[in-house]
């Protein structure tokens, strides 16, 4: 089923989903960058803004049009909803020399996630993968997963670090959406709306449309078309995986690990990284305990802390770990790939480390060789 | 729920700490104890040798530890514990009667059932023996259905040496080939000197016929393993326990990795094939 909408009609979505009672989370711009947050109205949509990327570097400008979804991704991804940065797990309380431990129970409103990147979509089938499609399962992340409605929109303006076009996951989502939008601004500003799934058809349904006519359809395919034109391909895909386990002891390793800090924004930005650890907290008296997941981070030495050190002490082996586990280790785990190529680990790296070009820098050696 | 969601949900049973009470507590060496443990309510759980557990300290955190205990009788878990981290304190500080918290069984099993009919050569280092101790029941228990049985065991000093006296009974009851070493001795020690790769040459075994069964620290495990291949017991046929720090003991949490594998949901069992490759990259 699909349709065409006109701008407003962004307004009717907004209203419809509020009026079953779900959050509406959504792109809207706070403190100078674009965020996921809770909106009440479609008005609260970065309308005619669009990012300036470069690696380490991140800024909006005005366009000078009213484009609603006028640029690519900010610092933030949908896995702030899905795998929340911090989940209490267990309250712990004593009992008579015993102990009784309470699971929190794992309760998500639903939600709807409104504006959702094809790299985003991919990501969110990543992590499901990983955090539900095992043997065991993360309970917050099923309960907030089954409890989220997906309304992508297709991407007509990459940044400048944006390479989903090389992962194969954009600018155009094909599958995991319940609804999907192209923005289209050539002509008449409108989108073309497609539902993939049967409530995704039945909130199009409720929604003020024209019918998509022929000349609707090619405009929106354009979109997609120009904005894969405009990445090329900028990670050969194909070979990395082999690529980066046949170098493991890089010299390029120690060249970044020159540049690296170490601060783990690369990974609290990254749409697929799960890592977590669990801190327990006791309170004054002793009696009680809780147990609290968080984001983690590989680039950290506690990280893998064990007995007699980490194994990980060196700058050189956390950079090799968070890249080989993104493109090519993930795919032996998960048998999928880690990396969606939104770029944001590129933006938002204070020093501006370019997942592209190390793997560059590793492969130019590799071919140089007889 | 979302029609999106196409991946079908695995067990969500696995994160809750069950309490466990102490029921005996045995000091082994100047810093390991092993303790057992009882359900406070129910059955207990029964894993498979070679399969560990999260024990949680109330109030401290959590660690992966094997279990140590002889399957095929008990009723009670068993582990063995060294005193080296905050959570590995406090579960050696505890008394008879302390509650403690266990999750699991997780991980695999070595191939015991596999290596019926053949001769099983374990090796062992330091606190890499109560690992193995589940599989040596196993075998003792059922000795007709295996072939020789060479235990080697090595330890920094008579005094890291755990269950020497149960090791030696089991040499003398059961038709263990058993031999003990200590890199450095005391005045008491009447036993080998040197590292216990030293060991293997002289082992008896039929090396087309073999499982080795490899514990300790991971340099020992890469050196005892070339012994093996050594003495032409090929690399699919020697089983190594790999350790990683653990958060979640279920494949979520991501620290346990090592390149391609999660130690917790594809090991800790492996044959040293699947990991030599690793073992070999520094800090990998």
């Amino acid at each position: 089923m699909r349709a065409v909408l006109a701008p407003e009609a962004l307004e009717a979505i907004v209203e419809e989903l509020r009026r079953r009672d779900w959050r509406v989370v959504a792109p809207t711009v706070r403190d100078k960058a674009i965020v996921y947050d809770e909106i009440a109205s479609a008005a609260e949509l970065p309308v005619g803004w669009k990012d300036v990327q470069a690696p380490g570097s991140y800024k909006l400008e005005l366009r000078d049009d009213e484009a609603r979804f006028g640029y690519a991704v900010g610092p933030q991804s949908w896995k702030r909803e899905l795998l929340a940065p911090s989940v209490r797990l267990l309250q712990i309380e004593r009992t008579h020399g015993s102990f009784k431990a309470a699971e929190d129970a794992a309760e998500a409103k639903r939600t709807a996630f409104f504006g959702v990147r094809p790299c985003e979509v991919a990501a969110i089938k990543i992590q499901d993968r990983v955090l539900i499609g095992g043997s065991f399962a993360d309970g917050d992340y099923l309960a907030r997963r089954k409890n989220s409605f997906v309304i992508a929109v297709n991407c007509g303006e990459p940044a400048a670090n944006c390479f989903c076009a090389s992962m194969n996951t954009g600018p155009k989502a094909e599958d995991g959406y319940d609804l999907v939008l192209t923005e289209i601004l050539d002509g008449a500003h409108r989108f073309l709306a497609e539902a993939g799934t049967g409530e995704g058809a039945e909130l199009l349904a409720k929604l003020p449309q024209q019918p998509a006519a022929d000349a609707d359809l090619s405009a929106a395919q354009k979109v997609t078309d120009t904005a894969r034109e405009k990445m090329g391909i900028t990670l050969d895909r194909s070979d990395v995986r082999d690529l980066l386990l046949a170098n493991l002891e890089h010299p390029r390793y120690d060249d970044v690990a020159g540049r690296c800090l170490a601060c783990t924004n690369c990974t609290l930005a990254c749409p697929t990284c799960f890592c977590t650890t669990v801190d327990d907290a006791n309170d004054l008296s002793g009696a009680g305990s809780e147990r609290t997941r968080k984001w983690d981070s590989c680039f950290t030495a506690q990280y893998s802390e064990m007995h007699g050190g980490g194994t990980r002490r060196s700058l050189q082996s956390r950079y090799r770990q968070w890249l080989i586990h993104k493109l090519a280790t993930w795919n032996d785990q998960f048998d999928t790939q880690g990396c969606v190529g939104c770029g944001r680990c590129i933006t938002w790296c204070p020093v501006g480390i370019d997942i592209r070009e190390e793997v560059s820098a590793i492969r130019a050696t590799q071919e140089a060789k007889p | 729920m979302a029609q999106t969601l196409t991946e079908t949900a695995g067990s969500l049973e696995a994160m809750t700490p069950v309490p466990y009470a102490v029921t005996a507590k045995r000091q082994d060496t100047y810093d390991t104890w092993t303790l057992e443990l009882e359900p406070v309510d129910g059955a207990p759980i029964v894993p498979g040798p070679g399969q560990f557990n999260m024990l949680y300290a109330f109030g401290v955190g959590e660690v992966p530890i094997s279990n140590a205990g002889n399957f095929a009788t008990d009723d009670r878990l068993v582990h063995t514990i060294r005193a080296v981290g905050a959570v590995t304190k406090a579960l050696c500080a505890v008394e008879i009667g302390t509650v403690v918290g266990v999750r699991g069984p997780f991980g695999n099993t070595w191939p015991i059932e596999e290596a019926k009919g053949k001769d099983v050569v374990i090796v062992a280092g330091g606190i890499g023996l109560p690992p193995l101790r589940p599989a040596i029941y196993h075998v003792l228990k059922n000795r007709k259905d295996y072939g020789r049985f060479v235990l080697l065991y090595g330890a920094r000093t008579p005094s890291d040496m755990l269950f020497l006296d149960e090791v030696k009974s089991w040499q003398r009851d059961y038709d263990v080939d058993l031999d003990l070493t200590v890199d450095a001795g005391d005045s008491d020690w009447k036993g080998k000197v040197g590292l216990v790769t030293k060991l293997i040459p002289p082992a008896q075994f039929d090396a087309d016929d073999a499982r080795g069964f490899i514990v300790g620290p991971e340099i020992m495990m890469k050196f005892v393993a070339q012994e093996l291949i050594n003495r032409d017991l090929p690399a699919e046929s020697i089983y190594v326990s790999m350790e990683r720090t653990m958060r979640c003991g279920v494949g979520l949490c991501g620290h346990c990795q090592i390149g391609p594998t999660l130690v917790c949901r594809d090991g800790a069992v492996y044959t040293w094939d699947e990991v030599e490759s690793l073992v070999a990259v520094k800090e990998l």
